[in-house]
């Protein structure tokens, strides 16, 4: 699959604090998750960004918290795929879990401006950037990974396996 | 080769002989817990799967914690779901309000985790029961959802750094100051993805309180998890407690580490560490004259009995400085109980104190001392992030809970030398 948006660039250690703070995790609504998206740096991200935007960002990005709300946030606000030089491992597993691309790549952060519009192709992990008309290569997501992003997350994938036939949100708890 | 700790937990876990650093496993899950929170969320992806059905009611932990005794109305809306869910499935390990504490500091003092055991848990924390040996990690609430499910969890195998503590501890240095050193030196990704294993003759003499608040923090350097050798004091702490058998497996003197770190702790003085990373640390002689509005002593980090007596200790024959709020929240009903009966309580009040009911409260900015714009604590807790306790400019500075008393005493970030009368 291949990817193409506008860059938006944070730097090193982006927590979930900053993310989405806890004082709007108590609701379960992606909406109100994505209304205080990135509240702690820019409180009006959200309004600012483009479905299929992108982010890239340096090191340990999405650190802290194990609040899934995170990347479900980040996913809501329309953003397609993130790509750091490194995740915080909770976020890295959340964020497959909940179906938003990630991709590990230590040099494309240092070249890759804000506003730029870049490629990505998640197969392969090829990043290009076309704004500056330079490519740059990812750590390609494991096969593993890849079946639970084909799947739309864990969830969807374990029901697929154990055949609980759910996924869809049309079956309720009895 | 042999194997470190970590390594052979999970391959006991995946039912192999061996494991390598990077081996995918599926992991047989002893203990998944969540908190009001994280279980909110299990709730509603269960939901929309369609299911409503639990591995084993023994093996699931909840614990409503974060913003309990409920602050609004959707927090208790959380609560109540979790709640139901508990009464519904009949799970074993449900505490309720009055019975409950800060699950990090409970469940270890309930003998609920116990070494060798896989543990994951809905809170980046969970890290915590490293502590006693057991291989403990954080997760969020899909994976939380699916091993509550299906009893495993897909797992990479860690690689692991050992970080060894020569020397003698100085006087008001305890776990917090060794592990916020640590974080110092390695970063707040220092370890990312692997496993923290802590060792040495300071921590064989250290007790369980100081390596929980170690373990406590290994996510604070980005770690898979923190552990530690079971030994005389997990046994000694586990006499009374363990609720069922449990297995101690040790490091291979062979074992293959993707690092190893030394400390000389003769040289560590107390630590803070300044907004807003926890790695920004500092020694206290290196403080200058930094005041603050509140200082929080409590949390999954600092909340046990002998966190409140160094405090108390701090305290006694002291008060707290004009304008300034001091929290003090015992992490759990028995350490509650425990201080009151140790007269601990009396010198919290005479200090002019406020002690509140077991709650993560103000460490997520929550509530029970949420911080305004521009206002300025020093925490016993574990993180300082922008806006973690409160107003986005806000600040936080983390310490032991010796510096936390000492400083609500002067109002400015204090050395507890200067203020302990005894």
């Amino acid at each position: 699959m291949i990817l193409r948006g506008r860059v938006w660039t944070f730097g090193n250690d982006v927590d979930t604090d900053v993310i989405i703070p806890v004082q709007y995790c108590s609701s379960t609504d992606p909406q109100e998750f994505g209304k205080h998206c990135m509240e702690g740096i820019d409180p009006d991200f959200h309004k600012k960004v483009k479905p299929g935007d992108i982010i890239v960002a340096n090191k340990n990005f999405g650190c802290g918290s194990s609040r899934e709300p995170a990347p479900i946030a980040i996913k809501t606000i329309g953003i397609s795929c993130i790509i750091a030089k490194t995740f915080a491992r909770i976020f890295y597993r959340n964020a497959f879990n909940v179906g938003l691309p990630i991709l590990e790549c230590a040099e494309a952060p240092n070249y890759i401006k804000e506003g730029h519009e870049i490629e990505v192709n998640l197969d392969t992990g090829e990043i290009r950037d076309l704004s500056l008309g330079r490519s740059f290569q990812a750590k390609p997501i494991p096969p593993f990974m890849q079946d639970l992003l084909r799947d739309g997350g864990l969830m969807n994938h374990l029901a697929k396996k154990l055949d609980l036939r759910g996924g869809s949100g049309s079956r309720k708890m009895v | 080769m042999g194997m470190t700790i970590t390594e052979k937990i999970l391959a006991a876990h995946a039912g192999v002989e061996k494991v390598t650093p990077g081996d995918l496993i599926n992991a047989k899950i002893d203990i998944a817990f969540g908190h009001d929170l994280s279980a909110a969320e299990v709730m509603d992806t269960f939901e929309r799967l369609g299911v409503d059905q639990i591995f084993d009611r023994e093996k699931i932990v909840l614990v409503p914690d974060h913003f309990t005794p409920s602050k609004d109305i959707k927090s208790a809306e959380s609560c109540k779901r979790m709640r139901e869910f508990a009464k519904r499935h009949q799970i074993s390990h449900y505490y309720e309000v009055g019975e409950m504490g800060i699950a990090h500091a409970l469940l270890p003092e309930k003998g609920v985790v116990l070494p060798g055991d896989v543990v994951v848990g809905g809170d980046s924390h969970t890290c915590t029961y490293g502590a006693l040996g057991a291989f403990a990690t954080g997760v969020g609430s899909t994976d939380l959802a699916a091993a509550m499910l299906t009893g495993e969890l897909w797992l990479k195998v860690p690689e692991s750094i050992k970080f060894v503590y020569h020397g003698t501890l100085q006087k008001w240095v305890d776990g917090k100051d060794l592990i916020l050193y640590t974080i110092g030196d390695i970063g707040v990704d220092g370890a990312l993805y692997r496993a923290m294993e802590f060792t040495g003759e300071v921590i064989e003499r250290l007790p369980m309180s100081g390596r929980l608040t170690m373990a406590n923090m290994a996510v604070e350097a980005g770690a898979k998890n923190g552990i530690f050798q079971p030994d005389g004091v997990t046994e000694a702490y586990l006499r009374g407690r363990a609720v069922r058998p449990y297995t101690r497996f040790e490091s291979d003197p062979d074992a293959v580490y993707a690092a190893v770190r030394e400390y000389d702790v003769s040289q560590i003085e107390p630590q803070v560490a300044f907004p807003h990373l926890p790695s920004n640390t500092r020694s206290i002689s290196q403080v200058e004259n930094i005041s603050i509005d509140q200082a929080v002593i409590g949390s999954c980090t600092n909340g046990r009995i002998e966190d409140l007596r160094i405090a108390a200790r701090v305290l006694r024959g002291n008060k707290v400085a004009p304008y300034v709020r001091l929290i003090i929240i015992p992490a759990t009903q028995e350490v509650y109980r425990q201080a009151m009966r140790e007269g601990l309580f009396d010198i919290f009040l005479d200090a002019k104190a406020v002690i509140s009911t077991p709650t993560c409260g103000p460490c997520v900015g929550g509530h029970m001392g949420v911080l305004a714009k521009g206002e300025r604590a020093i925490s016993t807790t574990n993180r300082n992030f922008v806006g973690r306790m409160g107003h986005p400019e806000s600040e936080v500075y983390l310490s032991n809970p010796a510096v936390a008393a000492a400083s609500a005493v002067k109002g400015r970030i204090a050395n507890p030398e200067e203020v302990a009368k005894s």
